[in-house]
């Protein structure tokens, strides 16, 4: 029972129980501190996964500026807690077992691929993450959608802009 | 996946598309270690570059659609017609 | 023992956790005092005089207040928000230091652990970034969960302002970065070793740019990062009551307190390591006279305590003075050892250079009016920005057209 192993096991399951208070929280700011707690838990499982720059970019970017950017907007539109109605029959019937079905679906697949399974007790080796072997892929051979995503960026600042002006 | 199917506020709805997205994100990391190709990790850039983008275009939305509205709840957003 | 040789990560971690929260709490109460003397003389006063021989025990009254004064409970939105945010913002900035390499980590105890720095991550600085920017839910929660519209107010202004220069803050870095090659800490303090102009605030050991230019702008948006005057708009105490820590009393109100200052003290740490070589020492690794140093400081200190033991007045004062002078000599004279000098050279001169840019810190404080918030807002996005996005591209391009390399 390494250490790395005893991490891996505690962040998937701080992951889980955060999805699931995301589900039953009461209150939406509750729910948005809920996805905060599974994109941290996340962040240190790719570190365990031998892929530091991604976790720190996740941190940095979901973790410390979307998530922001949505705790800003539960405080400026002051929403409260949920209304309580009856899901519709169609949902309840149908919806839930086919969710059901695919996530057993999902998880068998997984287990089956020869690479599932048994990766993590691997811990700290150095996996595929040098900062500079990632660099190098997206300079190199995925540059065009590197600049294309900035310029996906600028337009969706342009739009939220436009968007949330005031309309006279 | 089951939070966007029952939940009313918009905005945990929005939220759960990003756990989603985070999902995908993990499966990524996971096979490129498993694979040790940096290929992986390149994709888990961009997913969460352009989910950013999406959640600050999503989040405009939600605003002007609360003002006109004056409700949350996505029984009430039904509409198209502004 | 054995438990010790097989996991030699965990105890050497555990350990050295325990002695950095010790020194670094010390460490915050004695940056409060020194702060307020420093304050204090710029405007022709002394400082806390009274409490302690010059005020050295004001820190530990300020402490003992704090604990004992009335936890007052307002009407809270959210009660498990509003005790939750002064946590977070107290963890992260504590959480933040662990990265920090105090001295070389060639320094080694317990089957080979780096003595100095608690964790080495291959991307530390990024890291350090991270931890820094999530900082802003502890303000922004604290607004909005204290049930009051001067908090709402000071928390929605502090947290914008701190997600604004985030921004140019990470970018004015990057110039450094690219001068390293590396995100590692201790990488790029070992590419500035040697003489104090192999720095890289001047840039030229490896073929950079003098980052000057990406100094002042890290140092700027530190400032507003971490909301100290000519910033602090959003907690100042003539414009919004206190901002978004009004309604928190004693402890709660404690624990922001020593957040900000912990984040003063890693924005610092930060400083030293980009900029000024971080361990390293200003003089030529041959001037070996230079071991003595810090056991020769320590003496000197001593013997001005005790000049100021034999003049001081006050009974209480003078046993004090005098537990002080002793503490001073012998701390000196262990320093004097070879075997300790060698190894504390390296904290040392770290702690020197941090000490200098938070008595700038606090100069700074002493001296400037502050800005209005419109002011500030458009001075992160329309100046500093621009100007660390400048610093970065010609960085760059003198690094990539290869002007700065000799032969």
């Amino acid at each position: 029972m390494s250490v790395p192993f005893l991490l891996f096991f505690v962040c998937g399951v701080l992951a889980v129980t955060g999805a699931l208070l995301l589900i039953w929280a009461k209150e939406p700011i509750h729910s948005a501190l809920s996805l905060v707690l599974v994109m941290v838990s996340l962040a240190v499982l790719y570190l365990l996964l031998g892929a530091p720059f991604i976790a720190a970019i996740q941190i940095i970017v979901y973790a410390g500026a979307i998530m922001v950017l949505f705790v800003f907007v539960i405080m400026l539109l002051n929403a409260g807690a949920e209304e309580h109605t009856d899901f519709s029959r169609l949902a309840k019937y149908i919806g839930l077992p086919l969710g059901v079905i695919l996530i057993f679906w999902a998880a068998y697949w997984l287990l089956r691929s020869p690479a599932g399974g048994g990766g993590v007790t691997g811990g700290l080796i150095a996996g595929p993450d040098s900062t500079q072997r990632l660099s190098k892929q997206l300079f190199q051979q995925f540059l065009f959608p590197f600049e294309a995503t900035s310029i996906l960026i600028l337009i969706a600042i342009l739009g939220a802009l436009v968007l949330a002006r005031k309309q006279e | 996946m089951i939070a966007f199917v029952y939940k009313r506020n918009v905005i945990t709805i929005f939220m759960s598309i990003e756990l989603m997205l985070n999902a995908v994100n993990l499966a990524f990391v996971t096979f490129a270690r498993a694979h040790n190709q940096v290929d992986g990790l390149v994709f888990v850039f961009f997913v969460i570059v352009v989910a950013a983008a999406e959640a600050a275009v999503g989040l405009a939305v939600v605003i002007m659609l609360s003002q006109n509205r004056q409700s949350l709840s996505i029984e009430r957003i039904n509409h198209l017609k502004l | 023992m054995e438990f010790i040789s097989q996991h030699p990560v965990l105890v050497a971690s555990i350990i050295k956790i325990a002695v950095l929260l010790v020194l670094l709490m010390t460490a915050l109460a004695y940056l409060t005092w020194l702060e307020r003397k420093v304050i204090a003389h710029i405007q022709s006063r002394w400082g806390p005089y009274y409490v302690g021989a010059h005020g050295l025990l004001q820190p530990l009254a300020d402490g003992l207040k704090f604990l004992f004064k009335e936890d007052i409970a307002p009407p809270v939105t959210d009660r498990l928000l509003y005790t939750l945010a002064p946590f977070i913002a107290f963890a992260l900035a504590l959480t933040a230091i662990a990265l920090i390499p105090f001295g070389p980590p060639s320094v080694a105890f317990l089957h080979g652990q780096a003595v100095f720095s608690v964790a080495d991550v291959g991307v530390s600085l990024l890291m350090v970034f991270a931890i820094t920017s999530m900082g802003v839910y502890g303000v922004a929660l604290a607004g909005w969960s204290s049930n009051s519209k001067y908090p709402l107010m000071g928390g929605l202004r502090s947290s914008a302002q701190m997600i604004s220069y985030e921004v140019a803050l990470t970018m004015s870095v990057v110039g450094v970065v690219l001068v390293a090659g590396t995100l590692n800490f201790n990488e790029i303090i070992g590419g500035q070793s040697g003489p104090f102009w192999h720095w890289n605030i001047f840039g030229i050991h490896q073929g950079g740019f003098p980052q000057i230019i990406g100094f002042l702008c890290y140092l700027t948006a530190a400032i507003a990062e971490t909301n100290r005057v000519p910033f602090d708009l959003p907690e100042a105490e003539t414009e919004l009551v206190a901002g978004f820590h009004t309604e928190y009393s004693s402890f709660k109100f404690a624990m922001f307190f020593m957040a900000e200052y912990a984040n003063m003290i890693t924005v610092s740490c930060l400083a030293t390591i980009l900029f000024f070589g971080g361990w390293l020492s200003p003089f030529p690794d041959s001037w070996t006279w230079q071991e003595f140093l810090p056991g020769a400081g320590l003496v000197l200190l001593g013997i001005y305590c005790a000049y100021d033991t034999v003049t001081e007045m006050r009974g209480m004062a003078r046993i004090q003075l005098a537990v002080v002078t002793l503490l001073c000599f012998g701390a000196g004279l262990i320093c004097l050892l070879p075997a300790v000098a060698a190894v504390i050279l390296g904290p040392f001169w770290f702690v020197t250079k941090i000490l200098i840019i938070l008595f700038f810190y606090i100069w700074m404080r002493g001296t400037l009016p502050r800005f209005r918030y419109d002011q500030l807002m458009s001075f992160g996005w329309k100046l500093l920005l621009p100007v660390s996005l400048a610093n970065l591209v010609v960085t760059a391009a003198w690094l990539a057209f290869g002007w700065g390399k000799h032969g």
